[in-house]
């Protein structure tokens, strides 16, 4: 059970929650959790393959996943998931 | 009782002359010139390598000036006069070997068309303007003189551009370029802090230079009413000390990280999106580049612009002026820049989450050595656009 946080362009896919928990001990079952869950979020967070989209950066806590162990990064009740998805809103 | 003129013309009888043609020939040379006028004089220009003696501190301070009494040493004044007395005393009372004067001192010197260095100052009101800088022992005279040596870009003159040039015109930026194509539209206010009603209709880029100018007229403004792309970019941004990125859109944000990366140029990057804020400083080489962290845009249904989504219009201002202040840090030099670190802000929370960026060893662009990169591929760059056409 950890804490993800969604970020803006994923909310609409989750109800508009900003913040949501999910079942797992590893970052992998936790963020399948969420796309169970929110099945729009799927194809936004997974690619074909199974794996993270390249554009999406997933953090437990403040270290981002894939220097860790992946999808396979063990997950604590405390810990927070941060999605960062890249942004390009600027000059507007 | 001589008159003072008299008196002067004796001294200059017991003590040795020399011409400003024969001292032009001693410069670096290991005699030692010294400027015995006022602060002020030395201050608006002396000889080159010329140390400063103040003849009323003569005798206080010219050990540490000359601490050798056998070097040759030549005095100089405005005219010859003052720099003829001080020869004199540190001759007979301060026992210096060889002290000469210099005929007709800094005013002769100028005459005959020697160089001399000026000192760089700041104007009187300059100091007023700047002083609460000058007071910070963080910037101090030092940052607010690199303040107005930098040259910083601006890309855009939208939601995080305008406070961004405006709080650096306001610090004394001495360049800011401002890239921009657009024309300022009622829409723009509701946060384009930098526009006025009466600049609707009127470019971004000219409307942006009157703010800058109106606000602090030392501000040189260079103006490019063009979109960035692949043909223009290395042109544009070479020069410049820092980057500012304040793009709407990736096939920009990829371009820019690219052309950065190979000027050494270090990036100072925002996005914003409704009410929250990324912001990161993208140095090359020194950390992570934005393909570190975002090796491949998002489709574009993941990638929304502001236009499209609509931003609280204070969040460009709070996200714009970390922006900005991140900017001075690296010209300063001063902090712990935002280098390998990316800070989000959430508005609504107000709440600010600090990530780790790691420099991706495998990176196709920072980790490669920019001198290895052959001439033919400086400036080359693949299609952006239909890259991120593709991608979405």
């Amino acid at each position: 059970m950890a804490v993800v946080r969604i970020p803006p362009v994923l909310r609409p896919s989750v109800g508009g929650e900003r913040e949501v928990s999910a079942e797992g001990s590893t970052v992998g079952e936790i963020l399948e959790s969420l796309a169970s869950d929110h099945p729009e979020t799927r194809s936004q967070l997974f690619g074909g393959d199974g794996e993270l989209n390249r554009y999406v950066n997933v953090y437990l806590n403040d270290e981002d996943v894939r220097v860790l162990d992946g999808l396979t990064t063990g997950v604590g009740s405390g810990d927070t998931l941060v999605i960062l998805p890249a942004m390009a809103g600027g000059a507007g | 009782m001589p008159s003072g003129s008299e008196y002067i013309r004796t001294i200059k009888s017991q003590i040795t002359e020399v011409d400003p043609s024969e001292v032009h020939e001693l410069l670096n040379n290991g005699v030692a010139i010294v400027d015995v006028r006022e602060t002020e004089e030395f201050g608006a220009g002396h000889l080159p390598g010329a140390k400063h003696v103040p003849r009323g501190h003569l005798e206080s301070r010219i050990d540490m000036a000359v601490p050798d009494r056998s070097q040759r040493v030549i005095l100089y004044c405005a005219s010859g006069n003052r720099s003829a007395l001080a020869a004199k005393t540190m001759l007979d009372e301060l026992g210096f070997d060889s002290v000469e004067s210099m005929t007709g001192g800094y005013t002769l010197w100028k005459d005959r068309g020697y160089e001399v260095d000026v000192p760089r100052t700041l104007t009187a009101e300059q100091r007023e303007r700047y002083s609460r800088h000058i007071l910070v022992p963080e910037v101090g005279f030092e940052g607010q003189m690199k303040l107005l040596d930098a040259k910083v870009l601006c890309l855009g003159a939208g939601g995080l551009g305008s406070p961004i040039a405006l709080y650096l015109a306001a610090a004394g930026v001495g360049t800011i370029g401002i890239v921009d194509d657009d024309v300022v539209d009622l829409s723009n206010l509701q946060r384009q802090v930098i526009h006025t009603t009466a600049g609707v209709g009127t470019p971004k880029v000219d409307s942006a230079e009157a703010a800058i100018t109106a606000l602090n007229p030392d501000v040189n403004v260079v103006k490019y009413q063009t979109r960035l792309d692949a043909s223009n970019i290395m042109e544009i941004i070479e020069g410049y000390d820092v980057i500012v990125d304040g793009v709407d859109n990736f096939p920009t944000r990829y371009l820019l990280n690219d052309a950065s990366v190979r000027l050494d140029i270090p990036v100072v990057s925002a996005a914003i999106l409704g009410f929250e804020g990324q912001l990161s400083v993208f140095a090359p080489h020194q950390g992570p580049c934005y393909r570190c962290l975002f090796p491949v845009p998002p489709p574009a249904e993941l990638a929304p612009s502001c236009g499209a989504n609509g931003v609280l219009g204070v969040l460009p201002g709070t996200m714009g002026l970390l922006q900005a202040t991140e900017v001075i840090k690296l010209i300063i030099g001063s902090g712990d820049p935002l280098i390998g670190r990316l800070l989000m802000y959430d508005a609504l929370d107000a709440t600010t989450t600090e990530l780790k960026v790691r420099r991706d060893p495998d990176c196709p662009i920072c980790s490669v050595d920019p001198a290895t990169i052959a001439d033919d591929e400086m400036g080359m760059f693949p299609d952006y656009e239909a890259f991120c056409a593709a991608a979405g």
